[in-house]
């Protein structure tokens, strides 16, 4: 697997090829159509919160994926859904070229020795009564080694993760800060050896001199296991650091998808540009006079009809109630594209085809 | 080896790696608490004086508590060698109290025990299970809910005929469902958390998940609450006794002397209260070390 | 200090808070000294376990009953510590209004929103319902939510994260409070409803002309925010000053590092300079000045002298034994 040497760290490394690899290097390795999951609402019949509406997007082979959007936007849910943790309702999910689930595809439990999750740091993300060693060491003794080669292997991945095994590895969770905890979670989802992790705000409950230390991380062994990464988060400057290419998720469904420049640059859906310029300035000098866009994100029991963004758009008009906006055609891994009445220049809105 | 260093301790300030606390591991923490909780102390070697002296019955006891005799009956506190004075058919109270312990103990401890075997399976099949299966298991254990405790236990001891078997297995019965709810109710709770979904990410099945990740967090709940049930236990075996649904004469039992040493309570009033008195501090000695447990295991880390 | 000769409305002199328990003593804020003035805004800045929030809820004795508290409070010339039970109730609420992180348990879930700030209104006040009804109306469009009337009579579950906050702020600003204290009360809400209320809370702050002490961990909302800033670590304060001063020269290695692991426009392809190690144990806390061991300043005696808060600009303070070499 050697390759010429190439600058470290630069994100043009050309790709690595694992072993387990199936579709060559122009195959994406994950391709999601249409996932949709809807949580039936108790009591309420009919109702359901619509967690995941109609969502489809590729990630390639070494890159980072970036996901960022609010709360009730689904980001969640579709972290788990790409595991299979959650089963979708509908759409499909395509691994590495092969259809997950289904006869003559990959099957769920392959999948999970290839793709992994990291949960936000939490005290429930790590069992009180085990030792992170065993915590660690569990994934890779489930997938069959045997204890002794599994208790190995968590040494040395605790080690890649900068915790010193002897020191550490005995302990309980709750004698680990917030950091170590979460180089923990790391450890343990990179102990089975996966291609893709799947990062559910990974640093959101961490300090921000800790994010700091856990983002490098990331970003080393990214690097060094030649993985590929989906990075959930609602905090847009993360999001942009460690990013290849973002989705923005509002209530459901993708509102915008590009190369992480061009959507922090020159965002298209009004909802990226609001989330944007809610970001507080570092400047005390130029303070955000007025708050971008009123009100709060709605309820995704009963999401608004057309648009969903429409009830809090500047711009809505009477096409956005009627008319869910499409997603525009994906073409490529440099494709901008936004799901907004006002980039399709047939839909009718007094704005189309002029921004 | 890695080219992050961030945790290695800057040389001269180890104390950063080290842990905080040197107690480690969640039991030991919890003995740790008790240590220091003269209160739980001070009943739990009651506990344990009690249960000793049940054990070693035929060591302790100064006399034979079979052995009646006409002319010492109803002796009071003190009457020659009778220490606690002597029972209707004057048998030698202390011995016999002694002798009851076992009894207790036994009436106590064992049903909860089948209980939460049988009643901790039924909830964590339920628990983990969840949907339909939870509510069939619940719902039936409702069903047993409906009946106060003391009623239904002397319900299905006094169908069954009486006996310490069937007293028992009424017992057993009885606790069951408490046993299931408790077990399901934490078993629920932990099956909600991340580390759940971690370890059913890595492909590990149902039974695997139970046993390393739900059985440990839930064990300590179920413990607290099954400690707290022998109190009751003890009262309720005491007065199925009583009610003379439980142990036959003549063997020596607290709820039974309660019932035979009643008429004679003018008589030696402090004699015939002792076997309650047994009871009681058997009882609340038994509840108050479930509650100091509770309070040792109940800290968040 | 500048020429100002308004008493400061918030003097707090060597504060130290503990914590103690069976297993071990929390040494959560170890000697501090403070000031905030009228109608200015003071942010305290630090992470978890700094001891910003204990500070805060001292001003006011919101205290766990296993607090000891050491030290000088003193709210407009008062002195909180001294306090009995009857006047502390009056302070809080009255002069004194406090607002918190989570806006979903700040809220009795049994009462509508009137109901709860008609509460506040009448025991501070002495106002009737039907007066105290009005005064929540008009809070309710002073802080701009939108259907106030109907909103009246909701209840909290009915209203969204960034209204129940907004609810909440009305509820503290009932009284025509002299100083608001907010702890963290944007950190749990969404991006687009966290600008909202920060923008509200200056506009209010201006009208009004209430001091605020405002606590967070993020450095964007204390520049947003802030007319001043106290940086907190370990139960000290390491640097305070003008904000805009702060955020561009800091002069303490702690407010720089944390400035520089800060994720805001740094290249993709270079790491973050993070500050190496973890925050210290604060039952445990090291010899000397509690930063040393993640310094990259420190020196030999960095590790046995706890630094005392040197002056080295008017209007800046710098708790370190090595401040930067022409310090301004």
């Amino acid at each position: 697997m050697a390759l010429a040497p190439v600058p470290v760290g630069s994100r043009f490394d050309p790709p690595v090829i694992d072993p387990r690899d199936r579709g060559g290097p122009a195959q994406p390795l994950l391709i999601a159509r249409e996932l949709r999951k809807h949580f039936p609402v108790k009591g309420a019949r009919g109702k359901s919160v619509q967690a995941v509406d109609g969502v489809s997007f590729t990630v390639r082979k070494g890159e980072t994926l970036g996901i960022v959007g609010e709360s009730g936007c689904g980001k969640s849910t579709l972290a788990r859904l790409l595991l299979h943790l959650v089963v979708p309702d509908a759409g499909e999910l395509v691994f590495d070229g092969e259809a997950v689930g289904t006869s003559g595809g990959i099957a769920v439990n392959a999948l999970r020795r290839q793709v992994q999750i990291v949960f936000q740091d939490s005290y429930s993300s790590l069992n009180p009564r085990m030792p992170v060693r065993d915590s660690v060491a569990f994934g890779p003794f489930i997938q069959g080694r045997k204890k002794a080669e599994a208790r190995d292997l968590a040494r040395d991945i605790l080690a890649k993760v900068g915790l010193n095994a002897d020191l550490f590895g005995p302990r309980y969770p709750h004698e680990l800060s917030g950091g170590q905890k979460q180089r923990v979670n790391i450890a343990r989802a990179l102990a089975t050896g996966p291609r893709m992790v799947i990062l559910d705000e990974p640093v959101s409950a961490l300090d921000k001199s800790v994010e700091a230390q856990v983002l490098n991380l990331l970003r080393a062994l990214k690097r060094q296991l030649n993985l590929t990464y989906v990075f959930i988060s609602h905090d847009l400057n993360v999001v942009r650091y460690i990013s290849d290419r973002v989705l923005v998720m509002y209530l459901g469904r993708i509102v915008e998808l590009g190369p992480v420049d061009m959507i922090f640059d020159r965002p298209l859906h009004p909802y990226t540009r609001a989330l944007l310029a809610s970001r507080p300035s570092m400047d005390p000098a130029h303070r955000i006079e007025e708050p971008p866009i009123s009100g709060d994100p709605p309820n995704p029991i009963d999401p608004p009809s057309g648009c969903r963004f429409r009830t809090r758009c500047p711009f809505a008009e009477p096409v956005c109630e009627h008319t869910a906006p499409p997603l525009a055609e994906w073409l490529g891994m440099n494709s901008h594209i936004a799901a907004c009445h006002m980039q399709d220049p047939g839909s009718g809105h007094s704005r189309a085809g002029r921004t | 080896m890695s080219d992050i260093a961030l945790d290695k301790p800057l040389e001269t300030f180890d104390e950063q790696a080290a842990p905080a606390t040197l107690v480690r591991g969640y039991w030991q923490s919890v003995f740790n608490r008790l240590r220091h909780d003269p209160v739980t102390l001070f009943f739990a070697a009651i506990v344990l004086l009690i249960v000793l002296a049940a054990i070693f019955a035929p060591l302790v006891a100064p006399f034979d508590p079979y052995k009646d005799s006409v002319i010492a009956r109803l002796k009071p506190i003190g009457w020659r060698d009778h220490l606690l004075g002597t029972d209707e058919l004057g048998r030698d109270m202390l011995s016999r109290l002694i002798y009851g312990g076992r009894v207790s103990l036994l009436m106590g401890v064992v049903p909860v025990l089948i209980a939460s075997i049988v009643g901790g399976l039924l909830g964590v099949v339920g628990g983990f299970a969840g949907g339909r299966v939870n509510t069939a298991i619940m719902r039936a254990m409702d069903v047993f809910y409906a009946f106060p405790s003391v009623l239904l236990a002397v319900a299905v001891a006094g169908a069954m005929g009486g006996g310490i078997g069937n007293g028992m297995l009424a017992l057993t019965l009885v606790f069951i469902p408490p046993m299931c709810r408790v077990t399901e109710t934490a078993t629920t709770q932990v099956r909600a958390l991340d580390y759940i979904e971690a370890a059913r990410a890595t492909g590990a099945g149902t039974i695997t998940i139970i046993r390393y990740h739900v059985l440990g967090n839930v064990l300590g709940p179920v413990f607290v609450y099954a400690s707290s049930l022998v109190s009751v236990s003890i009262l309720l075996a005491s007065g199925l006794s009583f009610l003379g649904l439980g142990v036959r004469p003549p063997t020596a039992d607290w709820g039974l002397m309660l019932s035979t040493l009643r008429q004679s309570i003018y008589v030696v009033p402090f004699v015939c209260a002792l076997p309650g008195a047994a009871i009681f501090v058997t009882s609340i000695s038994f509840n108050l070390v479930s509650d100091g447990l509770r309070a040792a295991m109940d800290v968040r880390m | 200090m500048d020429g100002s000769a308004d008493p400061p409305l918030v003097e707090v002199s060597d504060l130290s808070v503990e914590f103690v328990s069976r297993e071990a003593t929390v040494h959560a804020v170890n000697g501090i000294s403070f000031a905030a003035r009228r109608g200015e805004v003071l942010c305290i800045l630090g992470e978890s376990g700094s001891g910003k929030s204990v500070t805060l809820r001292s001003l006011i004795r919101l205290l766990p009953r296993n607090a000891r508290v050491d030290g000088s409070v003193r709210v407009n010339g008062r002195d909180v510590l001294a306090m009995g039970a009857r006047e502390l109730r009056d302070l809080r609420g009255g002069l004194v209004a406090m607002v918190f992180q989570e806006p979903m348990t700040a809220l009795d879930p049994v009462y509508t929103i009137g109901q709860q700030i008609g509460e506040t209104v009448r025991r501070h006040t002495g106002s009737d319902r039907g007066a105290a009804r009005e005064r929540a109306l008009e809070l309710l469009e002073l802080v701009g939510i939108p259907s106030a009337v109907r909103r009246l009579d909701a209840y909290p579950h009915e209203l969204s994260g960034g209204l129940r906050q907004r609810a909440i702020i009305a509820m503290a600003l009932s009284c025509n409070p002299q100083l608001l204290l907010a702890d963290e009360p944007t950190t749990a809400l969404d991006a687009t409803v966290q600008v909202q209320v920060l923008v509200l809370l200056r506009r209010l702050q201006r009208e009004l002309g209430m001091g605020m002490i405002f606590v967070t961990h993020d450095l964007g909302v204390a520049a947003e925010i802030a007319d001043t800033i106290a940086v907190m670590y370990a139960g000290r304060i390491v640097e305070t000053g003008p904000v805009a001063q702060v955020l561009s020269h800091p002069l303490h290695p702690y407010t720089a590092g944390l400035l520089a692991s800060t994720v805001h426009g740094q290249h993709k392809d270079r790491d973050i300079d993070a500050i190496p190690g973890s925050p210290p144990d604060m039952r445990r806390l090291p010899q000397g000045c509690s930063f040393a061991p993640r310094c990259t300043r420190r020196s030999a005696a960095c590790r046995t002298t706890v630094p005392e808060p040197r002056f080295p600009a008017p209007g800046r303070m710098a708790a370190c034994l090595n401040l930067p070499v022409g310090a301004e």
